[in-house]
Formats: C-alpha cells, structure tokens, sequence
C-alpha cells in the first residue's frame, strides 16, 4: 500500500517532459555525429539517460531529510573531491582545464556533484534560518558555504561551472528575505569591482568578452564561435532545414555541436519551431518544479526544489543565451539535451532529490 | 509543522512569472535570428560552405605552318595548403615538410609571406607536384586534410630555346593586369608575357572553369553541387617551318645574333632565331627572383629578341637603299663611277674604304660597288644625294618605323635626317655626317626584321609585306613604292653578284639557286652609343647579311646579324644554309619524298603519359 502511494505520487508529468526534452537531444546528437567518427554517440547518451532514471529512483526513495542530516559529511566529500581534482596526475586536463576525475575507466567532473552538494548545504542552512529576514551573517555564512567549493572550482580553472553555482545562494536568499539593501550593496560592489575582475580574467576569458560584445571584428579567430553558431541559428528560419540537412551542423562549422552547443544545431535543423517546443519544454519543467517546490512539506523541501530549479534554470538561460549573442561564451552544458554522463546523469540525481520532496508531502 | 515552516507563496509565485519571462526573452532573441535576420544568416552560411576553386583551362597549343607541334601544354599538380584551421596547420606541418621534402622553415616563410591574403585561399606551397608527392598527398588524405591538390596545366617549349623569342613565354599576371582586364584575369592567372604568347594571349588562353564544392569546417571538400568546364585555348598555326628552324638554331649555334627567314611575298616568317636564348621552361613554373635577375643581368642579354629589338647600324647592307635612292632619284647618272684608292677626303677629314691598307677598288661604278661594297663609291653618291634625299628613300624602305609584325616590343630603328638632329639635338646636321650614313654607319640603326623587310621589298620592285608569324593573319599590310624596272633589275644583278661574282659573299654560292644577298659589316651601337654615333668610334664589328632567292621575285629571304662577327662574309653562310634547306625541301617536295626528317619533340611523348595522369582521379 505504501509503494502504490508513492508510485501515484511520482510526478509523472514532470519525467514525460524531462524525457521529452532527453528524445530531442539524443535526435540532435544522432543528427550531429551520424556522419562523423563520433558516430554512435547517441546510443552512449540514451544509456545515460536509462542511467539516471535509475539515480533518479533510487534517490527519490531516500527520505530527503536523512540526506539533509548527512550535509555536513557531504560538503567535506565535496571538498575533498575538489582539491583531489587539483593534484596533477590525479585529475586530468581536459580543455585546459583540470576538472576530470578518472573513476572505473569514465571521466567524471566532481564539480557536477558539488552542485547538488551545495543545494543541499545550502538547503539546509536556509531552513535552519528562524528570522524572516537574513542578516549580514546569515549571508557571510552563506557566502563562505559557497565560496569555499566556488573557489575551488575556479582553481581548475573553470569560470563557467563556478558561476553556475552562485544561483543556488541568490535563489535561496532571496526565498529566505533578503533584504532589499543588501541586494543594492552586493550590485554596487559587483559593479566597483568589475574593472578589477576584467585583470584577473585570463587571455582566453578577456577574448571570448571581446568576441562576445563584438563578434564581427574577428570572424576567424575568437569571435569564431559565436558567429557560426548565431549563423546556424539565423539560417535555420522557421521550419529549419531538416534533421541531418543542416550544413553548418553537418560540415561541423557549429563547434562541439553535439555537446555545448546542441542547441544551435537543433536551431538550424528544425527551426524557430523546434526551437519553441524546446523552450516551452524547459520552461515547463521549470514551472513544475516552482509547483512542487510551493507544494513541499518543509522548507528545507522548498529549498531543495528550488535550488535544482535554480541550477537547471541558469543552465538553460546561459547555455541558450549564448547561441543568440546573450551571454559570451562560456563552457556549460544544456541540461538533458547535451552529450555527456556527469552532466546527465547529476541532472538527473537533482530530479531524484525533486521527486523524494514530491512524495513526502504525503507522509508524515 | 510550526509557523515557521510557511512558505514564501508570493516569492515563488514571483519566480514563476521570471522564468516566463526570461523565456520569452529567449524565443525573442531566437525569433529576431531565426525569422527576422534569416536571409542574412542564410548567406552566410552558404558563403561558409560553398568554395569556388577555378577550373584552369589548358592553353592553346601553336603549330608550325605544317601542323607540328611547337608549344603545348603538360597536366601538372600543384600542391595547396589551407590554412584555414591554424592549430591543425601548425600540428601538420612537419609531416607535410618531410612529406614533400622541403624545408619546414621555407613552408613557414610562405605562410608568413602570405599573412595579408584571406585565410580562406589555399596557398600553392609547391608549383610542381612530383608523382611521389602526389601519392604522399593521396594517402594521407584522412590525417593531412591541410594539403589539396591542384590540377594545373604548364607550358612545355622546346628544348634549348628552340624559337624561344618568337614564342615568348608566360609568367603569373601581374597586378595592373589583373586591374586593366575587366574582371578577365585574376590574380594568380598565368598569362603571355612576351612573343607570341602575349600577342595572342587571347586566343591562347582560353576560359577557365569553375567548381563550386561544399567545404566542411576546416575547408575539407565534401561534395562537389556544381561544375563548369574549362574551355581550352583555341591553337595558333605559326608561318614558321619547322624545318628551317632547325637549321636556323644550329646555324646560329654558338653564336651572338639573330636570324630571321621569310617569304618576302606573303610577308611569312619561316623562321626566327635570336641567340643567346634563355629556356623559356624556367618560366612556366614559376621563376625565381634569382633566376629573373640572372637573366636581366647577363651582359650578353638573352632575353632580347635580336631579330626585331636589335638596334644596330646596318653597315654595308644600306648599300642596298643608297643603290636604289641613286637610281630612283635620278640625282646622279646611272654610270656615274669614282676611282677608289682605299679612301676619300671629304670637309678635310679622311674617310677609309673597307679594303684601306690593301690597296683600292680602282674605277667603280654602280654595280661594282654593290658587289665589292666599295665605301668610297657610296660615300661619294651620299654627298651628291644630301640626307634628306637619302632619310625620304631609306624611310620609304621601311627603316626607322616598325615593320608592324606581330610581336610585341619591335624596335624602331631610325633614319637620321637634319630635322631629326635639329629636334633631337638641337644642332645642326654636319655634312660629314651624311658621308657616315651614306654606308650605314653614323646614326643609322636597323633591326634584322627591318632589313629584311627592305631587300625583299627592293627585290620585288617596291612591294613590301608586313612580316607577320601567325599563319591566318588577316590581310597582312601590304605597302607599294613602285621602283622603276630599271632600279629593280640593276639593283637585284648586283645583288646576285655578291655572291656569284667574286663579292663579298662568294663563300657562299649555292650551285643552281639564284642566291643573291648583300653583306655588311658595323659598328655595334646600343642604346646610349647613340649619342656618340657621329665619332666614328670602333667597336668589334658586327656581321651582317641579307640574302635571298631566286633573283627577281623571291620566296625566300633570310637576313643573318652575327655580332662581333667581323665581316658580312661569316654571315652569310648562315643564309646560305636555311636557302639550301629550302630549296632541298622544295625539290623533295616535288619527288614526293622528305629529306628532313620530323624530329618530334618528346612533346608528343609526354603529353600521352600525362594524358594518362591526368585520367587518374584528381581528388
């Protein structure tokens, strides 16, 4: 009787989505590489996808608040993954970045992991917050909470993933109450310290800005990617040019159009209108899980849907802002539509964590 | 649950609204690419993809008047580097350096030398692709995809310069080219440069194809969509004999000089020679700047075409206009003859007969001048005619003016006059200088073509043909300056005498031909001798002859220049050889059987085997 219960209160619609959103990227990706020597690619991405179903079960049936109890011991793994990520020989390069740990013959990035890592620190913290409104220490310790793993990340180097992070405290302060001052200090000392910032990026990272805010001036060198993405988008027209009929997809002018930049691809092939599913698709998604984070049985529930929201949102708004000259370019994934097993598969552990809020509302 | 677990309804009903709305401004960005700016974007995404590589058209072929094979052209690959993806080119090149054997330094120079031309054009690192970098390059397709071949068709001349300035040669346009031809040439074409190939470059060159192909990201070729056929350039048929240019060159051989035989009645080169010759091979590659230099440098200048842009006093052969100027003029009496010591003193100076020291010619007349080239005799019938009389004859002769053949960079000669000193300079013309012209010394200069042109024109009674090398010329010029039968017959006799009476050419008989010619011995005068031309200033002689057959009437006319070649006499064997050739060829002719035999080139040779090549596929 138990397990019927909880099987009627799976959110069902919300996985026929997720695997809506799955089916039109393992489309693309076969699309993308059928031609090539990744040929095959789109099976590896389905057994992912089968993978994280599978996570995605067996975390929705451990009570969220035995993982909110084990927090403490989680962050310090995180951590630990981190700095072990760092040690040359130990964690290997990969774009020049050192973000890659070999375990049992696959590549994985702990990074991914330390994302769901902090949404549950931090739910938890948050939930513990007993004042309506968050003090300057609340938001220190909030800042430390997350500083520590984002600084780490940042030593890989990865800017990108790094800034994907932040979302999780901005969301989770800002359910928590935030005060509106506090929001005007942090924007006023975000932009004084923007010239500073512009010193400490890299070469590369100071380029992409450049190619971002001026693709034109440079077609063949950095402003590369973002023009043969946008003109693989603009060619694209309403109704695209067809799955596998894309030239830019299929003469390989989008860069890595399997992974980062799939939806491009798919922009080209199937057009404004796929384009609309898509982004109805994700904004469905999203939606569904504000639901179910207004739905949960604690705070602590809420903070962990919206920390996932939080993530996937940042993801999607980045990832397909890019193609269209929104936001430079910067290495992150397309939740569930890009090739690759870490991403798929912590996407799909956050699900989990989703469903396990879901069903306990139930229970007492 | 306490009060304390409420939740923020209004906050996440809030976050709801931002994620619509962050959508929203999504599909925005998306509908202004993909709906709005879609024909822009579809350009440039047909611009990214598509290639268009030229098709080269093979160059016309040019025959001898018999249809032999002179110039032709030979399939040739040139090796391309796209430079397009430069971490692959930097991780390629070592292995495309060993590869093709070249030094990695020299591909990087080429590379760097390149930096200004649009990354997209491949860059031809090697003209001439050997068959082993063909294959290198063909089985290293899938892992060297920076190196593509192009199929290029070279010209092949004829070995040893073998009518090498008639035929010129080809060499890359060059920018003002390329900017004067409409849109006709691009950069890179090759065109004629000089001789015949730029005079019908035209005709020659033909159109290039095009291929239009689909390019992938690093500008691999994926499908070809479109294809237009080259058309070939169109064949010249050349006046010239096969035959008598051969002998042409090996009479020449080793010598300084030019030779050129025609048939003063067409106004038909048969054959044009000018040594020393460069190969004009070295030019259908690509030339180095080494080579070019070495070429423009040489003392003894190959790359001038002797026949039409040697300028050199006529010497004695302008006996043959000053003959003809005394008995059209009838300034002087047709009998009118000097006692020739060996010299003559005129406005107090002493001027030498060509036999001073050995005695004189004694009484001479008209045709005993012309035979023995006595200078004294015309020394003495320029003072009686004046320059003017003798600048208006020479001039209707056909010097100091081109003979209009059709190759480009013909001299002009000149004609000295009182007028032409006066505007040149700026003095007046000194009586003694008419006595140095009156032998074709002084200021007078001549090219090869120019004299020919004169003799056979004289021999023919004042009918001159425009001298011209392409076969269907249409309507060559012809000019009259109709000479008295009289001047026509007394001119031509003594012309025969030359060589059949103990002339000055009587080396050179040839039994049963009526071989006539008249010799000359000069001064060379180059460009900047001009100025000095009024001192009688002696530079190592040259040699001239302009020799002919039959008497009256001619069909074939061959005027030798052999610098430092002393005296007329060591020209004219030269002229004897190609007119015996000619007559040989013309008896066998009639027997129905050949006595030259056709040399094919390997030309014929090797364009089957590249033929063959060329078959094979090119991508």
């Amino acid at each position: 009787m138990r397990d019927s219960v909880r099987y009627r209160d799976f959110d069902w619609t919300m996985l026929l989505v997720v695997l809506a959103i799955c089916s039109l990227g393992i489309t693309e990706i076969y699309s993308a590489t059928h031609k090539s020597a990744l040929a095959g690619m789109h099976w590896r991405q389905l057994w992912w996808v089968l993978m994280g179903m599978g996570c995605m079960l067996v975390i929705s049936r451990i009570d969220y608040h035995k993982i909110l109890d084990q927090s403490p011991l989680l962050y310090l793994l995180g951590l630990g993954l981190l700095v072990l990520v760092l040690i040359p020989g130990v964690g290997h390069m990969r774009f020049g970045s050192r973000s890659w740990l070999p375990v049992g013959g696959v590549n994985f990035q702990p990074s991914e992991l330390v994302k769901l890592i902090i949404i549950i620190v931090l739910a938890r913290f948050f939930s513990e917050v007993r004042t309506e409104r968050l003090t300057l220490v609340d938001l220190a310790k909030v800042g430390m909470l997350t500083g520590l793993p984002v600084g780490l990340i940042l030593l890989q180097p990865d800017l990108g993933t790094a800034m994907m992070t932040v979302p999780i405290a901005a969301v989770g302060a800002y359910l928590a109450g935030i005060q509106w001052k506090h929001v005007v200090a942090f924007v006023l000392i975000g932009a004084l310290l923007l010239p500073v910032s512009w010193y400490l990026l890299k070469p590369y990272q100071q380029e992409r800005i450049h190619a971002f805010l001026r693709p034109e001036a440079n077609p063949r060198g950095s402003g590369y990617q973002t023009l043969q993405a946008k003109i693989a988008v603009g060619s694209g027209g309403f109704w695209g040019k067809g799955i596998g009929k894309g030239s830019q997809n299929q003469l390989g002018f989008v860069p890595v159009r399997w992974s980062d930049f799939i939806i491009a691809a798919l922009a080209e092939e199937m057009g404004f209108a796929g384009v609309l599913v898509t982004l109805l698709l994700y904004m469905f998604l999203l939606l569904r899980l504000v639901q179910n984070a207004q739905r949960a049985k604690d705070r602590a529930g809420m903070y962990i849907v919206m920390g996932v929201a939080a993530v996937l949102g940042v993801h999607v708004f980045v990832n397909v802002g890019m193609m269209i000259g929104y936001v430079p370019v910067t290495g992150i994934p397309l939740p569930l539509m890009s090739y690759g097993g870490s991403s798929t598969l912590s996407v799909f552990l956050a699900l989990g964590l989703v469903m396990n809020v879901r069903m306990k509302r139930f229970v007492n | 649950m306490g009060n304390d677990q409420k939740l923020p309804q209004g906050r996440l009903a809030m976050a709801s609204y931002f994620i619509f709305g962050v959508t929203l401004l999504l599909l925005i960005g998306f509908w202004k690419l993909q709906i709005i700016q879609s024909e822009h974007y579809t350009q440039l995404a047909e611009r990214n993809r598509i290639r268009t590589l030229p098709v080269i058209a093979p160059r016309g072929k040019m025959l001898d008047r018999e249809g032999r094979v002179l110039v032709d052209t030979y399939p040739s690959f040139s090796v391309l580097l796209l430079r397009e993806d430069q971490k692959l080119l930097e991780q390629s090149l070592p292995l495309v350096a060993e590869g093709l054997g070249m030094p990695i330094e020299e591909i990087q120079q080429q590379i760097e030398a390149s930096q200004n031309i649009p990354k997209f054009q491949p860059l031809e690192i090697k003209p001439e692709a050997s068959p082993a970098d063909v294959a290198f390059i063909e089985s290293h397709r899938a892992d060297l995809p920076v190196l593509e071949l192009l199929l290029v068709h070279r010209r092949r001349y004829p070995a040893d310069g073998f009518l090498a300035h008639a035929v010129g040669y080809v060499g890359e346009v060059s920018e003002k080219q390329v900017d004067g031809s409409n849109g006709k040439l691009r950069p890179g074409d090759f065109v004629g440069k000089s001789g015949l190939e730029r005079q019908y470059n035209e005709i020659l060159m033909g159109t290039d194809g095009m291929r239009r192909v689909v390019v992938n990201s690093v500008g691999k070729e994926v499908e070809q969509p479109e294809y237009t056929e080259a058309t070939a350039g169109k064949p010249i048929k050349l006046t010239i004999d096969y035959d008598l240019q051969v002998v042409a060159e090996a009479a020449l051989a080793g010598k300084k000089g030019a030779v050129v035989a025609l048939d003063p009645r067409t106004g038909e080169v048969l054959a044009m020679s000018s040594h020393p010759a460069p190969d004009p091979n070295i030019f259908a590659v690509r030339v180095s700047r080494e080579e070019w230099q070495r070429l423009n440098d040489d003392p003894d200048r190959p790359l001038l075409n002797r026949a039409i842009q040697a300028q050199l006093a006529p010497g004695s052969v302008f006996k043959v206009a000053m003959a003809t100027a005394m008995l059209e003029s009838k300034a002087i009496p047709e009998n009118f003859s000097v006692y020739c010591p060996g010299y003559a003193d005129f406005y107090g100076r002493m001027f030498k007969c060509h036999v001073y020291g050995k005695g004189g010619h004694g009484q001479v007349e008209l045709h005993k001048a012309v035979v023995q080239s006595c200078d004294v005799f015309f020394y003495n019938v320029g003072k009686r005619l004046g320059i003017d009389r003798i600048a208006y004859y020479a001039s209707q002769l056909g010097l100091g003016r081109r003979t209009g053949i059709d190759l480009p960079g013909e001299e002009t000669g000149l004609v000295p006059s009182e007028e032409w000193k006066r505007r040149v300079f700026k003095q007046p013309w000194y009586a003694g200088e008419t006595i140095s012209v009156a032998v074709g010394q002084g200021a007078t200069i001549a090219t090869p073509l120019q004299l020919a042109r004169m003799v056979g024109g004289v021999a023919l009674g004042g009918v001159f043909r425009q001298p011209h090398l392409l076969l269907e010329y249409k309507a060559p010029r012809e000019e009259r300056f109709p000479l008295g039968e009289n001047t026509t017959e007394k001119v031509t006799q003594a012309m025969f005498g030359v060589v059949n009476e103990g002339g000055t050419a009587a080396g050179s008989r040839l039994e049963g031909i009526e071989f006539c010619g008249k010799t000359g011995t000069a001064q060379l005068i180059s460009g900047e001798g001009l100025k000095k031309a009024g001192r009688q200033r002696r530079f190592t002689d040259n040699a001239w002859f302009v020799g002919y057959a039959p008497r009256r009437n001619p069909e074939i006319l061959v005027a030798v220049l052999v610098e430092h070649g002393e005296h007329g006499s060591s020209a004219a064997p030269v002229a004897r050889d190609i007119i015996k050739a000619y007559y040989d060829k013309k008896g066998a002719r009639q027997k129905q059987q050949f006595t030259v035999e056709y040399k094919r080139y390997e030309v014929g040779e090797q364009a089957a085997l590249a033929q063959n090549k060329s078959n094979a596929p090119a991508r």
